[in-house]
């Protein structure tokens, strides 16, 4: 499978596996983000500043006075052409989501009519889906989620809210997300979870990374409570949601 | 008494920023960091500090900020006309930008109105006392995180300085005014060049463009021609599978204006992007006011990484370059020097 580089000045270029979304390709883009992150902390590909993984490109961030697009593309190559072997570490989160107080979820009926299912049954395919984190972007910790049961594909809403609480979790397309702030925001409210999915105060302010197995847990308001406190006074301990696999 | 610079009006849009934050696009974590690297660093030498310390970017209208330690020295960078007040009562004097100062407790720097660009840059010897957030102290405010508590500044701020009193030492300024270029911006073509047609890359770099009212650290968004895309907005010609944002990257929505992207940029985004603005211009673009025009000139990646390269020199060369700022009423022992070495006369020459 043939690559394409696209160059986006001469500060970085796109590595672009396919134009279409799938977990092969998807894969591809991981494995390379992280061959590269290992190349750079073993002193190879002096000069690459960062990448930025996306459902099907990369883009390696160089600093064009210690490096160059010629020195850096045939290394990147080499790197492809030697395999891009999955096994890095995975890792299996899972979110508290409280989808009962029709406060947290507004739009719950609505994709339940639409879709021609009850509310439970909305419930449990957005339980009972294989989660993955392609991308984050858009805002700080913000994160594209593939994988969403098919029976609950919807567009985007026509009319877009003005303010979507922090933490609402939402679907929309074959995805679902959770804003990490309040902000404008389309897709249809179907539940909240009590944590922050960007907190400054604690050392990894973004939770979610991108290649990130994800699923979700059913609380109830009660619960929600509980934790929304914790995490408010920042006493929650976040390391019981990750389950890291080799 | 911690040594501080106190807001005691603010200016238009203050931030403090280094040369942004990096390593962290991938969890959709902007760079932010200066809008003009060129002056950021200009103000940083001139302050003896290393060139990615945060500074205070000015945005159109700087603040006053009054001096609440012993001694700091300052460096200005960029068309200001800042004024020093002594005391609360006494008239502001003009005093010059492109150099540094310093100055005692008590005195009221005036950092007044920007003419000609929409940024300047003021550096401290020994940088601000905070903490970074994620290695940097650049400021972006839509997460409220770096800087001075992750804003701009506002009155009554006080950013708290790491050094206590200035170190002993001349003041140093700027031989001559940094050239930043004029002529048309250095763009490459791409990423999604290939979602234009011909004609809508001819247009592209054949029209003027002018800034609009919309120019912010974000991105620019100019007014013109609108360039066609190769497949109608309609049957998705302007969407693409989101993919990653370089700095200055110039996409193209469906309403066909060029939209360039630089400090605050989202790092991922689904509008195809026509060119990317070539790094040694990109100073040029952090200057830029509405109402001014340009034209775009595509060249090669490697033109671009050369003449990158040689900026880079320049901007070595005009700090070795840098002379020593005599301070009013005081004698320039290093220009005494220098003119005795050249014509052999001690005195220094009756003004004009």
């Amino acid at each position: 499978m043939s690559v394409r580089y696209l160059s986006c000045g001469d500060t970085a270029f796109t590595v672009e596996f396919g134009n279409e979304i799938s977990p092969e390709i998807n894969g591809r883009v991981m494995a390379l983000h992280a061959a590269i992150g290992r190349a750079k902390e073993t002193g190879d590909l002096t000069g690459v500043v960062e990448t930025v993984p996306t459902m099907r490109s990369l883009m390696v961030a160089y600093d064009p006075l210690a490096t160059s697009r010629a020195d850096l593309q045939p290394r990147i190559d080499l790197l492809i052409a030697r395999g891009l072997a999955a096994g890095m570490a995975s890792r299996r989160v899972t979110l508290p989501c409280c989808y009962d107080d029709p406060e947290f979820a507004p739009d719950l009926a609505e994709v339940a009519e639409r879709t021609k299912k009850t509310t439970e049954q909305v419930i449990a395919a957005h339980l009972a889906s294989p989660f993955k984190v392609y991308v984050l972007g858009f805002m700080p910790g913000l994160a594209y989620v593939a994988g969403l049961e098919q029976s609950l594909y919807l567009p985007r809403r026509t009319q877009p809210r003005v303010r979507v609480p922090r933490s609402s979790v939402a679907i929309a397309m074959d995805m679902t997300t959770i804003y990490p702030f309040e902000s404008p925001g389309g897709w249809h409210l179907i539940g909240r979870t009590p944590l922050w999915m960007f907190d400054k105060r604690r050392e990894q302010p973004v939770f979610l990374a991108p290649g990130d197995s994800l699923s979700f847990q059913r609380i109830d308001r009660k619960t929600y409570d509980r934790i929304a406190r914790d995490v408010e006074a920042g006493t929650f301990d976040w390391t019981k949601l990750v389950l890291v696999k080799e | 008494m911690t040594a501080a610079l106190k807001v005691v009006r603010a200016g238009l849009f203050d931030t403090l920023q280094d040369l942004g934050r990096r390593g962290f696009m991938a969890l959709g974590m902007p760079t932010a960091g200066a809008m003009d690297r060129v002056a950021l660093t200009l103000a940083n030498a001139l302050a003896g500090n290393s060139a990615n310390t945060a500074g205070l970017e000015i945005g159109v209208m700087g603040p006053d900020l009054l001096v609440e330690a012993d001694s700091v020295r300052v460096a200005l960078v960029g068309p200001l006309s800042p004024t020093l007040i002594d005391r609360p009562d006494a008239p502001p004097k003009p005093i010059e930008s492109d150099r540094s100062h310093l100055l005692k407790r008590g005195q009221t720097l005036r950092l007044g109105m920007i003419e000609g660009s929409s940024t300047a840059y003021l550096a401290v010897a020994g940088g601000f006392a905070l903490a970074p957030f994620m290695g940097s102290l650049s400021t972006y405010p839509r997460a409220g995180v770096g800087g001075f508590e992750g804003r701009k500044l506002a009155a009554g701020d006080a950013l708290p300085l790491a050094r206590e009193h200035a170190s002993p030492g001349d003041d140093r300024k700027l031989a001559t005014a940094f050239d930043y270029g004029r002529g048309p911006v250095r763009i490459v073509w791409g990423p999604q060049e290939d979602y234009f047609t011909d004609r809508g890359r001819r247009t592209f770099v054949e029209a003027d463009y002018r800034v609009s009212k919309e120019a912010d650290r974000m991105g620019i968004r100019f007014e013109g021609p609108t360039i066609e895309h190769a497949v109608s907005v309609a049957k998705g010609g302007a969407d693409i599978i989101s993919d990653g944002i370089a700095p200055g990257a110039i996409q193209v929505p469906g309403a066909g204006l060029p939209i360039v992207l630089l400090a605050d940029r989202q790092t991922v985004g689904g509008y195809p992007k026509i060119a990317t603005v070539a790094s040694v211009d990109l100073p040029r673009l952090g200057r830029l006011l509405p109402g001014q025009t340009v034209r775009f000139l595509a060249i090669s990646v490697e033109e671009a990484e050369k003449l990158r390269r040689e900026q880079e020199a320049r901007l070595l060369r005009a700090i070795a370059d840098f002379k020593v700022a005599r301070p009013p009423g005081g004698i320039d022992l290093a220009r005494l020097y220098e003119e005795n070495l050249i014509d052999g006369v001690v005195f220094e020459r009756p003004q004009a």
